[in-house]
């Protein structure tokens, strides 16, 4: 089987994220009031070939945590896709 | 004389600037592309600047994983002297040669010019000809410079003595002003300033020589 997943890469808590201090502090200007702790990060979309949702997730989790991520920094988490 | 590898990772492009710098220091230097799977017969090993793998993912990301990446692990691991400036210092951290890691800069912009660092410890193979404390004149070139860390590895590498140079004026948010650090060992050495870029008065600086004289005297030593 193929399975649609998604990967979220994003700084760990602690670490400093000069991208989403800058976008929270445009949004003000922009009208957009309310808005706090923005954190910067990636998304990637992958199809993984396994037997199963558990062995694609488990696939994926781990090729995030040896190449789409450095955890020195970043969290890492993988998720199916809703759209497929 | 001094045999000195530099590896050429595609998007590398300051390997001229170092090869030049170790051979007016006496050093021979040869070019060792990234795919090559070995660094036999070389006394030391250099990282140097650029863009290896177009940064894609994270600058050193990919870099970490070119066959020559081995190679230089066991070369480091067996004692061998590896010097990693800028994109060699990310590529560093990445493949776990040195602690941490290296983030966008404060303020997201790209840093070109000259610092002052400070020498902080002379036990690395980049700094035991320097003195503790002396400043010197080092131009920097990068956006994800500011070096970074948990409180734990932080702790270590001040009480390893791994803080090998310091900002006087902390131009990118680094962690406690670290412009580089070395392994455990002292015989790794990471840094985001171009001390081959600082190897003539007549281009504005000198003070890269004392460094680099530093890591090419020690590879002789260890053969």
């Amino acid at each position: 089987m193929k399975y649609a997943i998604i990967v979220d890469v994003t700084l760990r808590q602690g670490i400093s994220d000069p991208e989403g201090a800058t976008i929270e502090r445009a949004l003000p200007a922009l009208g957009f009031t309310g808005v706090s702790d923005v954190r910067a990060g990636k998304s990637f979309r992958l199809n993984v070939e396994a037997d199963n949702e558990a062995g694609a997730l488990e696939k994926a989790t781990a090729l995030a945590q040896r190449l789409l991520s450095n955890p020195v920094i970043e969290d890492s988490r993988a998720r199916l896709s809703a759209e497929g | 004389m001094s045999r000195i590898g530099v590896v050429v990772f595609p998007g590398s492009n300051c390997e001229y600037d170092a090869a030049s710098a170790v051979t007016q220091l006496g050093a021979t230097a040869e070019f060792v592309w990234h795919g090559q799977d070995n660094v036999d017969g070389f006394d030391g090993i250099i990282l140097p600047g650029g863009f290896a793998h177009g940064d894609y993912l994270r600058p050193g990301a990919l870099a970490r994983f070119s066959p020559v990446m081995n190679a230089v692990a066991n070369f480091a691991n067996a004692g061998g002297a590896v010097l990693g400036i800028c994109n060699g210092f990310q590529v560093l951290t990445e493949a776990g040669l040195l602690p941490g890691a290296l983030q966008k800069n404060r303020g997201l912009t790209f840093l070109c010019h000259p610092t002052t660092l400070i020498v902080e410890s002379t036990r690395s193979v980049l700094t035991l000809m320097a003195t503790k404390g002396q400043e010197l004149s080092i131009p920097i070139n990068h956006f994800s410079g500011s070096y970074t860390c948990d409180d734990k590895t932080y702790e270590e590498l001040v009480a390893n003595d791994q803080i090998v140079l310091r900002y006087k004026e902390n131009p990118n948010g680094s962690r406690d002003d670290i412009a580089g650090v070395s392994n455990l060992a002292g015989n790794v050495v990471g840094l985001m300033p171009h001390p081959e870029r600082a190897m003539s008065l007549l281009l504005g600086s000198a003070d890269g020589q004392v460094l680099l004289s530093s890591f090419v005297s020690k590879t002789l030593s260890v053969r």
